[in-house]
């Protein structure tokens, strides 16, 4: 067995009680970070629901020739940020309002003519759902000679601009805040196990170990450490998410890439940590 | 092999602990390095190993000029050396003879080859038989043949040691005493620091002592002296 492996595996055999420390302490660090990212994974998803209704109407002229319709709803589907363009014919229009409007079913049934317009209603492309690519899209479907009125619920729409903004910058900051705490903790407890082989670490200079030699085990030691913790963490962030799903609401859990970046993340400090410790400690002495 | 030209070294807080000191060791000689605690005797060891920078003066060490050693370079120094310690400063958790292989290890050392040359040492220290036991299994004296062993594998020109009987009793300080000289007697160069001047008055080497910091006596230099006049 390569000797950087076999040193790195004796330190857990040697202090299984401080290894399982620093495991459980990275572990819980990463479910205090899992958990605020499962409560962001579930605001992004319900805003992207949201942002699913966004619609752009385009009404038409009355009179206009279905045939020029359905050519300009092929020319408006492929707009980069237009997902579907479907025509409502004013039949259509109508079966549609007595369907939903049940209140107005009468006054509905007793028209002589039909009072609404044909329509085209756009759908955009999921990352286009703001108000400036909406604002765009309308524009354009204006300069269609047989398109009569736009309508998008203008501020509607810059309303969930701005709930999306908020989401994004409190995500941001106490997601770095998490995280920071999270490399502090990890740190110290990586520094603890540093310490506790210190009287290794000046045997094996005083004997001409390289720095390099001495710290490699760490490293590995410290990345091992670091996955187990969020291998675990993320096994915590599970349980946690089954719970609430039981007993709060429908929530939805990471997906398998989220979940990797967890554990990868965690490799990262418990790397990091270890580099920074070790470093620390052989520049010292 | 060992040449000290000027050397002072000055600590931060603690003042001067050496003093324009200067000497020269040669190949496979033996040499005390006597005087008080706190005389020096550590910190010339120390400059020698670089684990200390003298603050001026030159030191070489085995072909090395140390002011000009890099950090790096450090442990290529202490591979051409055996140091040997008052307090043994074993792996407590490894056996003598992984204790010994550690030092191979280190340094990158054939894999295959490592057995044989530990159970070699450990056969020359005289603790063949208890390659498997723990240092807390071995009496102070054994502990240090191990220490001593570590100190070997890797055929050092040096062999520093620090008190290295200074935790022993009179048997064990014997046993460690005879083994050093058979180090010395193969063509190890031996840089003794001790207190214990009965151990010096045993053997003809040279004696180097220290006082306050300051060379104050060298029997390859110095008029000899009536032995029983050293303090």
């Amino acid at each position: 067995m390569n000797l950087t492996v076999r040193e790195a595996l004796l330190a857990f055999r040697r202090a299984p009680l401080l290894s399982a420390l620093s495991v459980t302490t990275i572990a819980f660090s990463l479910f205090a970070v899992g958990l605020f990212g499962l409560v962001a994974v579930n605001l992004q998803q319900a805003l992207a629901g949201v942002a699913e209704r966004v619609e752009i109407v385009a009404y038409l002229l009355p009179g206009t020739p279905i045939e020029a319709v359905t050519l300009a709803a092929k020319d408006i589907e492929a707009f980069p940020e237009v997902r579907s363009a479907t025509y409502v014919s004013e039949d259509s229009a109508l079966a549609r309002a007595r369907a939903e409007l049940v209140e107005f079913r009468d006054v509905l049934q007793e028209l002589e003519r039909n009072p609404l317009p044909a329509s085209i209603e756009v759908r955009l492309k999921p990352g286009f759902r703001d108000a400036e690519h909406v604002r765009a899209v309308a524009e354009r479907l204006r300069g269609f000679g047989f398109v009569d009125d736009v309508r998008f619920g203008q501020d509607w729409v810059r309303k969930l601009d701005r709930l999306r903004q908020i989401a994004a910058a409190v995500g941001l900051v106490v997601g770095t805040a998490f995280a920071v705490v999270a490399v502090i903790i990890i740190g110290t407890t990586i520094r603890m196990a540093v310490l506790q082989r210190s009287r290794e670490i000046a045997i094996m200079r005083l004997v001409g170990a390289t720095d390099g030699f001495i710290r490699r085990p760490f490293l590995l030691q410290g990345a091992i450490k670091g996955t187990l913790g969020g291998l675990v963490a993320v096994g915590l962030s599970y349980a946690a998410y089954l719970l609430i799903n039981r007993w709060l609401i429908q929530a939805a859990f990471f997906t398998r890439e989220q979940a990797l970046a967890i554990v990868g993340f965690g490799a990262l400090i418990g790397l990091c940590g270890s580099a920074a410790s070790v470093g620390r400690h052989l520049r010292r002495v | 092999m060992i040449k000290f030209t000027g050397v002072c070294k000055a600590f931060p807080k603690g003042g001067l602990a050496l003093k324009d000191i200067s000497f020269h060791i040669a190949k496979g000689e033996f040499v005390f390095l006597t005087g008080h605690s706190g005389a020096g005797k550590s910190t010339v060891l120390k400059l020698i190993y670089a684990e200390e920078a003298a603050t001026s003066g030159e030191v070489r060490v085995s072909g090395f000029n140390l002011a000009e050693l890099r950090r790096r370079d450090v442990p290529l120094l202490r591979r051409r050396l055996g140091i040997v310690f008052q307090d043994f400063r074993l792996l407590e958790d490894r056996t003598a003879e992984e204790n010994v292989a550690f030092a191979l290890e280190v340094t990158g050392a054939r894999r295959a080859t490592i057995p044989a040359r530990v159970m070699r040492v450990l056969t020359q220290v005289g603790l063949a038989a208890k390659a498997k036991a723990y240092p807390r299994e071995l009496s102070g004296g054994e502990q240090q043949r191990v220490a001593i062993a570590r100190a070997l594998v890797n055929e050092p020109t040096v062999l520093l040691a620090d008190e290295p009987t200074g935790n022993l009793d009179e048997r064990a300080t014997r046993g460690v005493f005879q083994l050093l000289r058979d180090i010395n007697a193969s063509g190890t160069a031996v840089v003794m620091a001790t207190h214990d001047l009965d151990l010096v008055r045993q053997a003809p080497y040279r004696v180097i002592e220290l006082q306050e910091g300051a060379l104050v006596y060298d029997s390859a230099v110095d008029e000899p002296r009536d032995r029983a006049a050293t303090p």
